[in-house]
């Protein structure tokens, strides 16, 4: 190391990585419970990406008219295309009621119906009776649902005094020999100083990745730090080929327009002005779950009945609506689309295509929250000492394919069943552990590495070579040529990691060593996604494959678990679907054919 | 003896000029803040020549540009890229407001990118915004309520719901608060219309029971009452705001 670097210890109950809204309603939770607990961030708790989440969040409420947890739960386990675990969404749906109750008692301002109670809009995907009509399930505050909800937790966070340490980056997580995980390493940006955390358990809220593809619906902060921080300690990721595109990013931007625009009414037409979703989705048509809708608007555009001068991309018309509706209940997306789009929404319909907006695969864990490192033997083997939870976990809620306002109800239901967990398990005024004298300095080294790095190529340059290739390569549809070629290709970029350079070496705010820090956090995952993408011959959810295009329950109804070593060297094993649901008040909803 | 010296990072230098490639036809100049606390050197301002016409809409476009491709060391917040986060805000051609939703070609000549005015500076265009988030916290922005809770949810009408309608989109992004001269000038003791605006959020919230305590609180020659109504604070509101009326409300 080319100079020594004094690290600042700290020992808490919990350290929750991330303030969200998972983040935050774990913290929350745990600091309510009396855990002593800390929440590291590298962006201010308000500004973390669930506060872009727009549309809703899903619970079964009935307010507008008659539902059921059951049909929640029969619509999320289609949604995942039978990938999801049944014991874990038969845990969301039927907490989603709790959890979202709390919400309003914590103080969202909700949208309202005309009797007072939570406003709920059609969402896609969500239906009543099993499929016999749209249901209205996403709870929404207007379409800023994600700000509403974010700026209370972290409201609610001030009242109970949760400790926070703000723009703090986490770098690794330090593990002991044995396998558990005893906390973080992390750099303070304000100062440029260095901290070891040290916890009884440690819990990862760091959200997605989404910043490995050229063009998404994500946040510039949306680079899987936690996914790239368990790869490096030699735990494994789940399912990472499946990467949902929303069908209506902004054609240029990728801003997002929620899919609550076709909630209120909107529809995608092509070229010819033809409601083309009629002939693919005849029962619920625009609302079809998402991976049907960017299919069938691929389709279009591939068959030459895309729109615009390219004839690259389809129309979302608003234009039809009241405009006191838009105003009221899409008040946020028709400024984007105006901002974005130079698109009057009351008049003209917004450009819109495909685009990368989440992660169904991530860090394995139960309905606890509790990290799962599978052996032959024992495919749910918890890693003791780590949870995870929202995007950056795989719990697996959404399987092969989110529905629209799952991933706001997959936040606030595991965020507060990692603190019910915690406080189960963790005791309050906790020892802090023995660690290795080496403890965290792996970290520092890679830290320092980066620092000083003097190579060939720029963060941005390699960054642009890894985001094209995910983007052509690991797309809405994929055949084995192009994953194979994808593949090879990732690996190069991965390799060039070495000849990296960074400009900046100093340690306050340096945001050019934050971005390659991120930068080695986004490979490792854009390497496991493409080699698990290659491997799964079958089309499942949001993993098209043309070459096999049927779901093949008896060979892939199982979880893809990829580790990482090295750059590039991908190790694949799987793990069964949790079939059977929690409790026996439901059977198994058994496989079949999707259909909207 | 005494010792008169301007404080540190007082005077403003000419940096270094980045020219734009050969064959550039549309280009602008970027005239953008820096300062590094680990070099002893004053601040300055460096010029970077970019081509549009290889740039995206947004004066953060300019600046990711500018850091992907001219000089990576140059440090400022951003996270959303679509206005929602309050990361970006800065000083612009003079306001203040979000460099992701600011179009670049708004700005006539030259384009001056500062740190938003009047607060710590900790790196090129990143303030120390720890003092306005203590003065959040300070407000206590929870619901607080005395009656039991129901099972259900508390009711609201969709009426009573409107009154919060222009106040809680607020994304403290502070470029009001930091665009007002009596927050420039008493910023330790009055609120500043961003944190103002969330109190009346508060008060205006029918589910909320403390709101006689919550006006106790800002009864108080510098916390409320430093306001002198000069409506800088909802001229710049890149979010459209209007915090000089809270402030009114509360007031009345
Ligand atoms: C535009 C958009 C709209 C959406 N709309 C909806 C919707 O209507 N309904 C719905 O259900 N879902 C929606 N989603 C999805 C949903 O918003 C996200 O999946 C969810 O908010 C993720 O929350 P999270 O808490 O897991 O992570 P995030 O909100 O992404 O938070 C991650 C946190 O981790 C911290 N962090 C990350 N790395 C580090 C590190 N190295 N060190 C320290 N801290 C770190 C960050 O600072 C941040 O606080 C939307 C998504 C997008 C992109
Ligand atoms: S109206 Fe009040 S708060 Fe707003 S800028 Fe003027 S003095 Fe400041
Ligand atoms: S009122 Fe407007 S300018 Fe002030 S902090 Fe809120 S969003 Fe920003
Ligand atoms: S980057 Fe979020 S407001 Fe500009």
């Amino acid at each position: 190391m080319s100079e020594a670097y004094s690290v600042i210890d700290h020992h808490f109950d919990v350290i929750v990585v991330g303030a969200g809204g998972a983040g935050l309603r774990a913290t929350l939770g745990m600091t309510a419970a009396g855990l002593n607990t800390a929440c590291i961030t590298k962006v201010f708790p308000t500004r973390s990406h669930t506060v872009a989440a727009q549309g809703g969040v899903g619970a079964s409420f009935g307010n507008i008219e008659p539902d059921d947890w059951r049909f929640h739960m029969y619509d999320t386990v289609k949604g995942s295309d039978w990938l999801g675990d049944q014991d874990a969404i038969e845990y969301m749906v039927r907490n989603a009621i709790p959890a979202i109750t709390e919400l309003e008692h914590f103080g969202v301002p909700f949208s309202r119906t005309p009797e007072g109670k939570i406003y709920q809009r059609p969402f896609g995907g969500h239906t009543a009776n099993y499929g016999e009509k749209l249901a209205h399930r996403a709870c929404a505050a207007a379409d800023r649902t994600g700000h509403a909800i974010l700026h209370t937790l972290y409201q609610q966070s001030l009242k109970h005094k949760a400790q926070f340490f703000v723009e703090y980056f986490a770098i690794d997580l330090i593990m002991s020999d044995d396998g558990r995980c005893l906390g973080v390493m992390a750099w303070n940006l304000d100062d440029g100083t260095l901290h070891r955390f040290t916890a009884e358990m440690t819990v990862l809220a760091t959200g997605g990745y989404g910043r490995a593809y050229f063009s998404c619906t994500s946040a510039h902060t949306c680079t899987g730090d936690g996914n790239g921080m368990v790869l490096r300690a030699g735990l494994p990721l789940q399912d990472m080929e499946f990467i949902q595109f929303h069908p209506t990013g902004i054609y240029g931007s990728g801003c997002l327009i929620t899919e609550g625009a076709r909630g209120e009414g909107g529809y995608v037409t092509n070229a010819a002005g033809e409601r083309f979703m009629e002939r693919y989705a005849p029962t619920v048509k625009d609302l079809a779950s998402r991976d049907v809708v960017s299919r069938s608007m691929t389709m279009e555009i591939r068959e030459g009945r895309g729109v615009g001068e390219h004839k690259d991309h389809i129309y979302l018309h608003l234009e039809h609506l009241d405009p006191d509706l838009l105003h009221e209940r899409l008040p946020g997306i028709s400024e984007t689309a105006k901002i974005f789009a130079g698109v009057d929404v009351t008049k003209e319909p917004i450009p819109v295509l495909p685009t990368v907006h989440y992660n169904m695969g991530g860090i394995p864990t139960n309905y606890h929250g509790e990290v799962i490192n599978p052996t032959a033997t024992d495919p749910d083997r918890v890693v003791p000492g780590l949870m995870a939870i929202g995007e950056a976990a795989c719990v697996s809620v959404h399987g092969a394919n989110r529905l629209g306002c799952n991933s706001l109800l997959d936040i606030v239901v595991f965020g507060r069943a990692a603190a019910l967990r915690a406080a189960e398990v963790v005791k309050a005024g906790s020892r802090k552990p023995t660690l290795a004298k080496d403890a965290g300095e792996g970290a520092i080294a890679r830290l320092d590495r980066l620092r000083h790095a003097k190579g060939a190529r720029s963060t941005a340059e390699i960054r642009n070579e890894m985001q094209r290739t995910m983007q052509n390569d690991c797309a809405v549809f994929r055949t084995s040529e192009v994953l194979k070629e994808g593949c090879a290709k990732i690996d190069r970029t991965a390799e060039t990691l070495k000849d990296i350079r960074v400009a900046d070496s100093s340690l306050v705010w340096n945001s050019d060593l934050v971005e390659a820090l991120e930068l080695e956090n986004l490979m490792g995952q854009a390497v496991v996604t493409l080699h698990s993408a290659e491997a799964r011959h079958e089309s499942r959810g949001a993993h098209a494959h043309e070459d096999y295009p049927k779901r093949d329950d008896d060979n892939w109804m199982k979880h893809t678990v990829a580790y990482l070593k090295d750059a590039n060297q991908v190790d694949l094993s799987y793990r069964p679907v949790h079939l059977k649901p929690l409790t026996g008040d439901i059977e198994t909803i058994p496989p079949k054919e999707r259909v909207y | 003896m005494v010792e008169f010296a301007l404080p540190k990072n007082s005077k403003v230098e000419e940096g270094k000029t980045f020219k734009a490639k050969e064959g550039a036809k549309n280009v602008k100049t970027f005239k953008v803040y820096r300062w590094n606390p680990d070099d002893e050197a004053n601040p300055r301002v460096d010029s970077y020549e970019i081509d549009l016409d290889s740039c995206g809409p947004m004066v953060l476009d300019a600046l990711i540009k500018i850091k992907n491709e001219v000089d990576s060391t140059l440090t400022f917040r951003r996270s959303c890229r679509e206005g929602v986060c309050g990361s970006c805000a800065m000083n612009v051609d003079g306001t203040n407001t979000l460099a992701c939703i600011k179009p670049i070609e708004d700005i006539k000549g030259d384009a001056n990118v500062y740190p938003l005015p009047h607060l710590p500076v900790v790196k090129d265009l990143v303030p120390d915004l720890n003092t306005v988030y203590a003065q959040y916290a300070s407000i206590e922005p929870w619901l607080k309520t005395e009656s039991p809770e129901p099972t259900g949810e508390r009711l609201q009408s969709p009426e009573e719901r409107k009154q919060l309608d222009g106040l809680w989109e607020c994304i403290l992004c502070f470029c009001c608060s930091t665009s007002c001269p009596s927050y420039w000038w008493n910023g330790e003791r009055f609120l500043g219309p961003a944190v103002l605006l969330q109190a009346y959020r508060w008060i205006a919230d029918s589910r909320d029971e403390h709101t006689g305590e919550r006006l106790d609180n800002l009864e108080d020659p510098f916390r409320l009452y430093r306001c002198h109504t000069i409506m800088n604070c909802t001229n710049t509101c890149p979010k459209g705001l209007n915090p000089a009326k809270a402030i009114g409300e509360i007031k009345s």
